[in-house]
């Protein structure tokens, strides 16, 4: 970075500075993930681009403050909030940079203007504040009606104490150990594998060069990326609470765990899950999801999910968990087709239902028929015991893709 | 947009200085045969002024990896390319030694008797047995001043390399145990690539200035085919851009970036077309998409639905 453009402190351009600060705090507040170092850069940056017109003030701010692309909307709407006046830059302009005041013809209408702009700013900003305030407050009237439809039905208070405690344990014990995958990278290893070059030459100085101990070199495995698509509707909601502890634990038991609920709608909670503390997690995730025990749109979130989400969570070989009972509300509609091509994007798709639990399950309904024929594994997901269960199935060496299927298949044929 | 224009700046002019304002920068850009907006100008502007990499990202197909090109054939600068791929190690992305060369001088060494651990060590760890690779090199002086940096597809690497990147990409130094820390006396300039198969972790994204490289529009669309293949009827070009952007507007699972565009009038021209009818469009829609499910959905009746729409808009333009 160029030193000149930090040393010269915030005398010639406080207000500026100042503006910029406000901006990232309200960035900040609106979700962005802006440090001190951020503002610096901001302000750097304003320097290198110059003041001479509103779109490069614009960019400039948005290299800086904006980092993934979901972020541009927020920003757009911010920019636009906060810089809403354009003569207030005009006005900015003729604080931060001193020689501009020189190029004016009259000093008098110069220092008339410094004072007016001085006046109207601490105005503006006021009201600036304000207005941001009443969009917050619009935005959050927004959210309050789902807020309320997650209270009804989804009061993770109300879960008893012994409930809590008993599945806590129950799930710390539960390690669910997928198959490892071997990676490109090495590990030093005692025992078998390629000869490491560089671990056998160091090794070599160390007694001198006459011997030339051979260091030996393994491919690394790691477990891999576990997605997790869970259904949150109604017919689901009895077991929703269990399931979200479920995937708490897993969540936190290893790296790479991309979580998905969907009801109406598909909500990605992996970051709140990632929150250690599984009530701060439930409750946050209960403030993501607007869609709790509404209807189910099994088709329409798959595809959602194969369109914006599986190529950046499903490289590198990952396993699917998709737990839902299968009641759509479309009624099959384009289903089949979505998890047909999410078994194609994935190493192995797994449908857990809890309706398994029943004897007499049978594979009827149409959104159950359109899934059963694409996935690899059908079992049971109603209590801890089959968690349990899953748990040992997936520590099972990999088998032949739907090789348990048939018998389900089958069954299929024969109920229609 | 993969291939580059030999008609492109000057091989072998001597290196430009680096763009003192935003306009500078467009017209290199331009001069690059890349046809930029202007907040793009900005990021770039920002990151060389400001020496901090650039980091793009973007569906793939919109012109990334291009920027980088360009701008080294502009700047008269080095470019340096770093291939990412899952399990890219600090052997293949910074340094290695030599260790045959390394494994015979120590066997010289006995033969000609006398040598002590000391001098042994000190001697097969020299400059002559290192082999640098990318980043290493961009860290060296060059000749026409700092080199273009393009580490290309970062997400393709595991976390490993992309937290090791952070050392590389603040202070521009790596640490070779043996010989002592390398730092640039000039910072190479970075631009970093991301298909967004996986997220990339804050930490480094906070030592970039960030760009999303979209789509463009269909004017600036049109610009881009007429640098990239002038030999194109312009009636064609026309219908080519309203077709792909009618297609960007579908929902499809893939769609056709620009150089998808720019392949398929490629192919037209290829096909001595001079517009496009049904037919045409049904046979070489396999240029553009690249997911049969895509295909399928739009050949026939979808591909004859847009070309008419398209051509009534152009007719109500006065640009048949």
């Amino acid at each position: 970075m160029d030193g000149d453009s930090q040393k010269d402190g915030p005398q010639d351009g406080g207000k500026l500075v100042a503006n910029i600060m406000h901006f990232a705090r309200a960035l900040r507040m609106a979700g962005l993930p802006i440090g001190p170092g951020k503002v610096l850069d901001a302000i750097a940056a304003v320097r290198a681009v110059g003041m001479g017109r509103r779109d490069d003030f614009y960019w400039a701010l948005h290299a800086v403050f904006v980092n993934r692309q979901d972020q541009r909307d927020i920003f757009d709407q911010a920019f636009h909030v906060f810089w809403r006046n354009p003569r207030l830059l005009e006005r900015m302009m003729q604080l931060v940079l001193p020689q501009l005041q020189l190029d004016q013809p009259q000093p008098d209408a110069a220092e008339m203007n410094r004072r007016l702009a001085e006046a109207l700013m601490q105005g503006n900003e006021a009201v600036l504040a304000d207005e941001a305030d009443e969009e917050k407050l619009e935005i959050d009237a927004a959210f309050t009606a789902s807020d309320k439809e997650m209270l009804q039905s989804m009061d993770f208070e109300k879960m008893s104490g012994d409930e809590v405690r008993q599945a806590q344990s129950m799930l710390r014990r539960l390690v669910l150990p997928i198959a490892e995958m071997r990676t490109r990278r090495f590990a030093p290893s005692s025992a078998g594998g390629a000869v490491d070059l560089r671990a056998t030459l160091r090794g070599a100085l160390r007694s001198g060069g006459d011997v030339i101990p051979l260091e030996l070199k393994k491919r690394r495995t790691r477990p891999p990326a576990l997605i997790i698509l869970c259904d949150i509707s109604g017919s689901m909601s009895r077991y929703s609470r269990m399931l979200l502890h479920f995937m708490h634990a897993l969540t936190n038991d290893r790296d790479r765990v991309h979580t998905f609920l969907f009801g109406t709608r598909l909500t990605n909670v992996t970051r709140y899950l990632r929150k250690r503390d599984v009530d701060e997690a439930l409750s946050k995730v209960g403030e993501a999801v607007g869609d709790w025990s509404g209807g189910t749109r099994i088709g329409a979130c798959i595809e959602g999910f194969n369109r914006l989400w599986s190529r950046r969570v499903l490289g590198q070989g990952a396993v699917v968990l998709l737990i839902t009972d299968g009641l759509d509300r479309d009624a099959g509609d384009g289903v089949a087709e979505e998890v047909e091509r999410l078994r194609r994007s994935c190493q192995r798709l797994i449908w857990l239902n809890p309706l398994l639990r029943f004897d007499g399950f049978a594979p009827k309904s149409l959104g159950v028929r359109a899934i059963l024929p694409h996935v690899d594994e059908f079992r049971p997901v109603h209590n801890l015991e089959s968690l349990g269960a899953l748990a040992e199935a997936l520590s099972r060496p990999e088998t032949r893709r739907g090789a348990g299927m048939a018998s389900w298949l089958r069954r299929m044929e024969e109920v229609a | 947009m993969t291939q580059t224009s030999p008609s492109a700046g000057a091989p072998g002019a001597a290196p430009a200085a680096l763009p003192a304002s935003i306009d500078e920068t467009v017209s290199l850009l331009a001069r690059g045969d890349y046809v930029a907006d202007r907040s793009l100008s900005t990021a770039l502007y920002l990151a060389l002024k400001l020496g901090r990499p650039l980091f793009l990202e973007g569906e793939a197909g919109v012109g990334k990896t291009e920027i980088a090109k360009v701008l080294a054939k502009a700047l008269g600068r080095d470019l340096i390319r770093l291939q990412c791929y899952e399990g890219l190690d600090v052997g293949s992305a910074v340094y290695e030694w030599n260790y045959l060369r390394q494994m015979v001088e120590i066997r010289v060494a006995e033969a000609a008797g006398g040598a002590d651990r000391e001098t042994l060590a000190s001697d097969i760890f020299q400059d002559r047995f290192l082999i640098r690779r990318p980043l290493l090199q961009a860290l060296e002086p060059h000749a026409g001043g700092a080199p273009v940096l393009l580490i290309d597809e970062l997400d393709r690497t595991d976390e490993p390399f992309e937290a090791y990147l952070l050392e590389v990409l603040s202070d521009f130094q790596v640490t070779i145990p043996e010989l002592g820390t390398v730092k640039a006396e000039k910072p190479p300039i970075v631009i970093v690539t991301s298909n967004r198969t996986r997220e990339i972790h804050d930490a480094l994204k906070r030592r970039c200035f960030y760009y999303w490289v979209d789509y463009p529009n269909a004017l600036r669309e049109l610009d881009i085919l007429k640098v990239k293949a002038p030999g194109a009827p312009e009636a064609l070009s026309r219908q080519v851009v309203g077709f792909v952007q009618e297609l960007r507007k579908l929902d499809l699972f893939k769609q056709p970036g620009v150089a998808e565009t720019i392949d398929w009038t490629h192919a037209l021209v290829q096909l001595d077309q001079l517009s496009l009818d049904p037919e045409t469009v049904n046979n070489t829609l396999g240029v553009l998409l690249k997911y049969q499910d895509d295909i399928a959905r739009i050949q026939g009746s979808e591909a004859n639905r847009i070309l008419t729409q398209i051509k009534s808009e152009l007719a109500a333009h006065g640009a048949v």
